[in-house]
């Protein structure tokens, strides 16, 4: 069998379980199954091009991602005209102070020697930190005092919320920027820890500044670039052309709404596809690769290994960021608590190791495939736990635990299929070529 | 102006927390710095490791307390502590006859180790959830405080209190025993000096006979004693959460990173550094600052520098630091 019928008949497989899923617990639940693993695609498209390409360890992916879902509420969001009124020039001011002082300590880490350098910088760093809190915190709090059970931060710019897909990326390659330019000189499990922090740090920061995206009490209604389910039942044309394929005006909104997602998100994937795909068959992805085989070879043919590793590592971000923008529209709001690194990084590598790393084609294969999985788990662990255990009396502690532990069967199984595709197969479903 | 008071209030919210903190870190990241010297990989397994240690304890002290056992004042969690061993030890051999085993005999990179580990801390994770849940569980028992705050002060007659909890003095104890064995273990038996010349070079050490597989072994069979130490002892002071545990994974690469990864030494000493700065930098320090100023200058804000929810960033500033200016650690650690 030969390489392209295979990889076909691997894509053909994820079509047969989204059928499958669709036939079997209904088309609304495929659909979503297809948009999140859309979207995973994607992310798993923006590590493959780090790891796969480059070779570069990012276990960062959650940070990136939170960012592009922190790009929808500022890109769609209603203005706060009170709260700018309030702060809003105060909190910027502050801003502008913060950057201004790590610049002036770099700068004064390059211009004095010695312990001249030491002292100035501490001073800069010091001074400036409470310059930067004395100006910072007033705005802040005024901010957050202006109705804070329903706004209490500075609202978005009220664009297209699809606009904010790019921003996303724009604000996800902004801090890898900053990231790559302290981390990447690094060895590669120092990046990983460094990546892994900044993460926490990017959640941390959505959590507690509430003037930014609300924090912990989220952004809820945010717009949709496609009709949403409820206006389109109130729309007499749509509920009369559902009636007349059939159909109910319930169930035709909602999946006409999911379909319009994932028409959106297939057009996406196909732009950032083609991308990476002419990406990696140029002269600079062969150069990324030769780069990532042998980083001294590389060096000695006059490449530029730190400024190559920056540029890819800030385009990959920046796709996890568009990803990340992507699925903060399909959830229609903000919720940075629901952000954890085992499930938007950990299992974004799951993904790009069972595909394929270095074949962008795997990626998306992962990608859809492992969403896949990670949703149907549960309920199949159920059923498993409820055939192991139907030989046991109803109500027995053993049944009540075997039951129980199903919740849990994802990350087992996640980890299980890493081990083994490692072990069995390192190259993935669809290897490098 | 009061000193007395400044200083006792400084030991009650900086000095003894951060200490017990400090010492919970240092014997995870000696876990983390012992497999890096002799396995040569950063083990991402590790937080979930001490979580599967503390849980299997956890399991041990529910038993006893319902047979009736109890370790009078100090916790039982400490007569549950070598059973929690024991079951870590076997799960970590398990683990890698199973898995790390293949890719050591193969010669894999060292990052395809650290995937691997990502993998095996799915696993764990999971198996965690699996035998435990994810609640917050409390386990201390016994004695709850060696001394209160209100004892404090109807001793000394100062209006600032120190209270000292059991489990942080027990915690700074076991941690110093723990490493006392530890140094001793490694600098005068046997074994232990073939661990380290194994660390050195691997190539001479294996000229010079030592049995590779014994040597990995035993590192196992250490770093499951002290992950599990050290969780069960975070847990007593704090509690048990699988997903905090996961957590702990930076502070703890941090203090390993910071100490020099690799050198037993420098991980304790990075321990202590991480901890003590997260509590400085996250403490609110009008307390203390009160009994320092004249009544005139006393501080109106809290004079906390940074919201006790950025500690993270706190690890990870010191990381970057350490990094960008001693890149091999304070102390001298390996680099591959």
């Amino acid at each position: 069998m030969n390489t392209a019928v295979k990889d076909t008949a691997l894509f053909g497989v994820v079509a047969v379980l989204l059928i499958g899923t669709g036939i079997v617990q209904g088309w609304n639940s495929a659909l979503l199954i297809l948009n999140m693993g859309l979207i995973s695609a994607i992310m798993a498209l923006g590590v493959n091009l780090q790891w796969g390409f480059a070779g570069l360890f990012n276990i960062g992916v959650m940070g990136f991602v939170a960012l592009g879902g922190l790009a929808t509420v500022l890109v769609s969001s209603e203005p706060v005209p009170e709260a700018w009124q309030a702060g809003g020039l105060r909190i910027f001011a502050g801003l502008a102070l913060g950057a201004l002082t790590v610049v002036a300590a770099v700068k004064a880490q390059q211009h004095f020697k010695g312990r001249t350098k030491t002292i100035v910088t501490l001073v800069i760093l010091i001074g400036g930190f409470f310059l930067y809190r004395g100006v910072f915190d007033p705005g802040k709090e005024a901010v957050e005092a202006v109705n804070p059970a329903l706004t209490g931060y500075l609202g978005g710019l009220n664009l297209p919320i699809i606009l904010s897909w790019p921003v996303g990326g724009l604000l996800a390659a902004g801090a890898a920027w900053v990231i790559g330019k302290t981390a990447l000189g690094l060895r590669s499990d120092y990046l990983a820890i460094a990546t892994l922090g900044i993460a926490e740090i990017i959640i941390a920061v959505l959590k507690n500044e509430d003037w930014l995206a609300r924090g912990v009490k989220n952004v809820v209604g945010l717009d949709s670039p496609v009709p949403d389910a409820i206006s389109l039942q109130s729309d007499p044309a749509f509920v009369e052309r559902a009636l007349s394929f059939g159909l109910e005006p319930v169930v035709a909104s909602t999946l006409y709404n999911k379909a319009g997602y994932a028409i959106l998100f297939t057009i996406v994937l196909l732009i950032l596809l083609w991308l990476a795909q002419n990406a990696l068959k140029s002269p600079w992805g062969r150069m990324m690769r030769a780069i990532r085989d042998n980083e001294t070879a590389a060096e000695a043919m006059g490449k530029d290994v730190t400024a190559r590793h920056l540029q890819i590592f800030i385009l990959g971000s920046a796709i996890c960021g568009i990803a990340g923008a992507m699925m903060t529209t399909l959830d229609g709001q903000l919720t940075p608590g629901t952000y954890q690194p085992l499930r938007f990084t950990f299992l974004v590598w799951v993904m790009v190791i069972v595909g394929g790393s270095g074949n962008n084609f795997g990626a998306v294969l992962g990608g859809m495939l492992i969403w896949w999985l990670w949703v149907q788990v549960e309920p199949l662990g159920l059923g498993l736990m409820n055939i192991l255990s139907s030989g046991l009396e109803d109500g027995s502690d053993l049944k009540e635990r075997m039951i129980e532990s199903a919740a849990h069967m994802r990350l087992l199984t996640m980890g299980l299929v890493l081990l083994l595709v490692l072990r069995f197969s390192p190259r993935g479903l669809i290897p490098e070529r | 102006m009061d000193f007395l008071n400044a200083i006792v209030a400084f030991a009650n919210f900086v000095f003894v927390p951060g200490l017990a903190y400090g010492a919970q870190l240092a014997i995870g990241a000696l876990g983390v710095t012992m497999i890096y010297g002799i396995l040569r990989f950063s083990n991402f397994a590790h937080g979930d490791t001490m979580a599967f240690g503390t849980a299997i304890t956890i399991m041990f002290t529910t038993a006893f307390i319902s047979m009736g056992i109890t370790f009078g004042p100090l916790p039982t969690a400490l007569l549950a502590l070598p059973f929690g061993i024991g079951a870590t030890i076997l799960l970590l051999l398990g683990t890698d006859w199973a898995v790390y085993k293949f890719y050591r005999e193969q010669k894999a990179k060292p990052v395809i180790l650290v995937i691997v580990s990502m993998g095996v801390m799915f696993v764990m994770n999971g198996i965690v959830r699996f035998i435990i849940g994810v609640r917050d569980i409390q386990f201390a028992d016994g004695e709850r405080f060696i001394i209160t705050a209100r004892e404090f002060k109807e001793m000394t007659g100062l209006e600032e209190g120190l209270a000292i909890k059991t489990t942080q003095a027990l915690t700074v104890v076991v941690a110093f025993i723990v490493m006392a064995l530890l140094f001793w273990f490694l600098n005068k038996t046997r074994t232990g000096k073939s661990m380290r010349a194994f660390s050195d070079n691997e190539d001479l050490a294996l000229l010079s006979g030592i049995n590779p597989d014994w040597v990995v072994k035993v590192t196992w069979m250490i770093v499951a004693a002290l992950a599990t130490t050290a969780g069960v002892l975070y847990g007593l002071d704090k509690s048990f959460k699988a997903f905090t545990y996961f957590q702990l994974l930076l502070p703890i690469f941090a203090a390993a990173i910071v100490g020099g990864l690799g050198n037993p030494l420098g991980a304790i000493a990075g321990g202590f550094v991480i901890a003590f700065s997260e509590v400085t930098i996250t403490y609110a320090w009008k307390k203390v600052l009160v009994y320092m100023m004249p009544e005139n200058l006393e501080p109106d804000g809290l004079v906390q520098l940074l919201s006790t929810d950025y500690k993270f960033a706190v690890s990870f500033a010191i990381l970057i630091i350490v990094l960008l200016f001693k890149p091999t650690g304070l102390f001298k650690g390996q680099s591959v």
